[in-house]
């Protein structure tokens, strides 16, 4: 099976996917939720029947000097109500303004309330936590293949592939923002941080094989070492990824609540690339490095 | 091959007894076989986060200028306040945690009423001293004075006593902890400020032998008896401290109310359906994710298959056995690291058992393929483990310097989950399989093995 041969399909693959995605995402804007925005959440059940109209909420929340509240039902009959900032004294007059003008009792289902300046914080403290594990990850793997020759490369190629299945998460939100609605929101932080964290492993395993056969064939040439080692550890790919962390994922995502389901599906693509890209991104780039390929990318045109 | 495999196999079947104890149990306990005294006992209830059970998280921060710095210590004193304050509401459970150095995360599962403990997080606190007569308050009694900070009169239930306060913290100049002259005790020196050092010095004359309760936020802290008059605003409360004691009982004095101030910067409140919702959902997901992943793995693997189930079962136990004994809070992140974890335990399996087959294809005899498709499948299971747990402690110390519980909750799952899955991978599933080797002899290695 010469899976290599065919590099630079599955980089086109790759790349198409990657970037129809973040278009969507440049175009639409990238949509946080107010876990980074900051802002106000809150979800209601009103007595049967007794659900305020949008307009009747706008105005409500008007009268408490919020002018941008915006209104959304849910599958379940209940309320969310998206808005900027409310500290625990506006949401309290909210209620109590509700309650009074729809004649029934509320429940609140969730109320996420999170100060501007938060926001912004996580998200810049997470982006430099992940990159500060990724020099880490880097350096270890540099000093786990150091018997290697170039054991650098093999660091920044995994590490290349970690960020192509961020790129792959943040498309596939993109995709789900344009035609479902889907929000960043903190899930969508743990799914990135599952994905990043398989990716890394899953990578590792597979640059184990050509490890240890770099050790055994030395006389091959880079490239069918390459293969050879990847095409071994295929079938362990496809069992870990599809008949067992999918499968867990799956069931996630065709049962799980409505929240858990965006989170679910995220994941699951995530995963998948995670396994996608330890075969078809960190590998065959392994061997592009080592042929020096982009020198022959322009003028005479690709060799692939 | 394996030697002393009877010796693996009692101390496997010791570890699942120990972890299915705990697993089934609400707390764990030792009693002394000859006294029935409980010589060791330890609650080991399993704990559900906010978004599993419903509940409260806030986020505090302190209010004051960005660029400034402010004193770990009175972070800390603030910590405990919040502490005490939202324990003297009755709620159960709460966690109040510093989170790096300006934050302090709570977090109180299952509550319902919200508004009375986000009103009592932030108000200053109350510092009061009270006139009980010749009735001794036992530290922590919760007592109904007459003052009101709006002046409007205190309501009363029939049958309640109401105390009178003397005068609040806002008398209190400064307070000392110092060292009695003669027998060198720990006592708490104070002094007060001109208008409460007459009103004080009134009380004490009209009153010696009396007892003077200290009271914070309605909560006896302690209830000193007047030996003498105090005139001139100078104080003194002695009693049987500890140095720490009559620290911590100055820093009440002192700071009645918070050192630093706090804003309530974040607030989720998540109403218990949804919680009972998102666990239900996550649970039933789990049983038939387990249920397609244990078929498949028999269906495949076969023999091995079957050893990998049943690691992977001891692996899921002693995972929720470690997360009870250490009170760990269950969240969804939570289980998203355990179910990584997870995936990771069973590619451990799957790495071996795939690395056997191809030994076994070369022709190697079943022995030799055992020994070789684990030394082989080692390094990878090891190096990649190796870089999971470097991910998650990296995150961890991220999630927990900045209140991020989301990340705190997902790595420290993942980095137990993987620890675990080593044992369990290399050391459990080895010895089950040359155990069910040695018993069933198999020569046929299509039908055993699934080549």
């Amino acid at each position: 099976m010469n899976i290599l041969g065919k590099r630079y399909y599955f980089f086109a693959f790759s790349l198409i996917l990657i970037v129809s995605g973040l278009t969507l995402l440049g175009i639409n804007g990238v949509p946080l939720s107010i876990d980074f925005t900051g802002g106000s959440l809150l979800e209601l059940q009103f007595e049967n029947g007794k659900t305020p109209d949008t307009a009747t909420i706008v105005s409500i929340y008007e009268k408490s000097n919020i002018d941008d509240a915006q209104v959304t039902a849910t599958e379940i009959g209940s309320v969310i109500i998206r808005s900027s900032f409310l500290t625990n004294e506006v949401r309290d007059e909210v209620l109590t303004t509700l309650r009074e003008s729809s004649g029934g009792d509320i429940t609140v289902v969730r109320f996420d309330s999170v100060g501007p300046s938060i926001g912004a914080q996580v998200t810049q403290r997470a982006a430099i936590a992940i990159a500060v594990a990724s020099i880490l990850v880097v350096l270890f793997i540099i000093w786990s293949f150091r018997k290697v020759e170039n054991a650098f490369r093999y660091g920044v190629c995994a590490i290349l592939a970690m960020v192509h299945d961020i790129a792959i998460i943040f498309s596939i939100t993109g995709i789900g923002a344009y035609f479902f609605n889907w929000q960043i929101d903190s899930l969508f932080l743990t799914a990135l941080l599952t994905v990043i964290g398989f990716s890394m492993q899953d990578t590792i395993v597979v640059f184990d094989r050509i490890r240890e056969n770099s050790n055994i064939l030395r006389r091959l040439e880079y490239e069918k070492l390459v293969n050879h080692s990847i095409v071994q550890t295929l079938q362990r790919s496809i069992n870990t990824q599809l008949m067992t962390v999918e499968f867990l994922l799956l069931a996630l995502a065709l049962f799980g609540g409505v929240t858990l389901q965006e989170f679910a599906i995220v994941l699951l693509v995530g995963l998948l690339s995670g396994t996608y890209s330890s075969i078809f991104v960190a590998a065959p780039i392994l061997v592009l490095w080592e042929k020096r390929e982009w020198q022959t990318w322009f003028g005479r045109g690709a060799s692939a | 091959m394996i030697r002393n495999l009877t010796n693996r196999i009692i101390l496997i079947v010791v570890v699942v007894a120990l972890a299915v104890w705990i697993d089934l149990s609400r707390e764990i306990e030792l009693l002394n076989p000859i006294t029935d005294e409980a010589l060791f006992s330890r609650n080991v209830e399993p704990r559900l986060g906010l978004d599993l059970q419903g509940g409260l998280q806030v986020l505090l921060e302190a209010d004051i200028p960005a660029d400034q710095t402010i004193d770990p210590e009175a972070m800390e004193v603030a910590r405990q306040i919040v502490q005490q304050r939202t324990d003297a509401l009755g709620v159960n459970e709460n966690v109040i945690q510093v989170a790096g150095d300006r934050r302090i995360v709570g977090e109180f599962p299952g509550l319902e009423d919200t508004e009375s403990v986000l009103a009592t997080i932030q108000q200053t606190g109350l510092l009061e001293f009270v006139d009980t007569g010749d009735y001794y308050p036992e530290p922590g009694t919760i007592l109904v004075t007459d003052y009101s900070p709006t002046g409007e009169p205190v309501e009363v239930a029939e049958g309640e006593t109401i105390y009178h306060t003397i005068m609040t913290g806002a008398e209190v100049d400064s307070v000392v902890v110092g060292q009695d002259t003669l027998n060198s005790n720990y006592v708490i020196n104070f002094a007060l400020k001109s208008n409460g050092a007459k009103i004080f010095g009134d009380h004490t004359t009209a009153n010696t032998g009396k007892y003077l309760a200290i009271v914070l936020d309605k909560q006896v802290i302690s209830a000193p008896v007047i030996n003498d008059p105090i005139i001139g605003g100078q104080g003194t409360i002695s009693g049987n401290f500890t140095l720490e004691e009559a620290n911590a009982f100055a820093i009440q004095l002192r700071y009645g109310s918070l050192p630093v101030p706090l804003k309530i910067v974040e607030t989720r409140i998540i109403g218990p359906t949804l919680g009972a919702d998102s666990l239900n959902k996550s649970v039933v997901a789990g049983l038939i994710g387990m249920i397609i992943v244990v078929l498949f793995m028999v269906i495949y693997y076969r023999l091995p298959g079957i050893v990998a189930v049943l690691s992977i079962l001891i692996y899921a136990a002693i995972a929720f056995a470690v997360f009870k004994w250490f009170h760990f809070t269950l969240t969804l992140p939570g289980i998203a690291g355990f179910m990584l974890s997870t995936g990771t335990a069973l590619d451990s399996n799957i790495l071996i058992f795939e690395r056997m087959k191809e030994e076994l294809r070369n022709g190697k005899t079943l022995n030799q393929a055992m020994d070789q498709g684990w030394t082989r499948a080692w390094s990878s299971i090891r190096d990649s483990n190796l870089a999971a747990i470097i991910t998650s402690v990296i995150l961890f110390w991220f999630g927990s310097s900045f209140g991020a519980t989301i990340v705190k909750g997902f790595s420290l799952t993942l980095a137990l989950g993987v620890i675990i899955s080593l044992f369990t991978a290399v050391y459990v599933t080895r010895t089950l399989l040359a155990l069910f080797l040695r018993t069933f002899k198999p020569q046929n290695y299509e039908r055993w093995f699934g080549l």
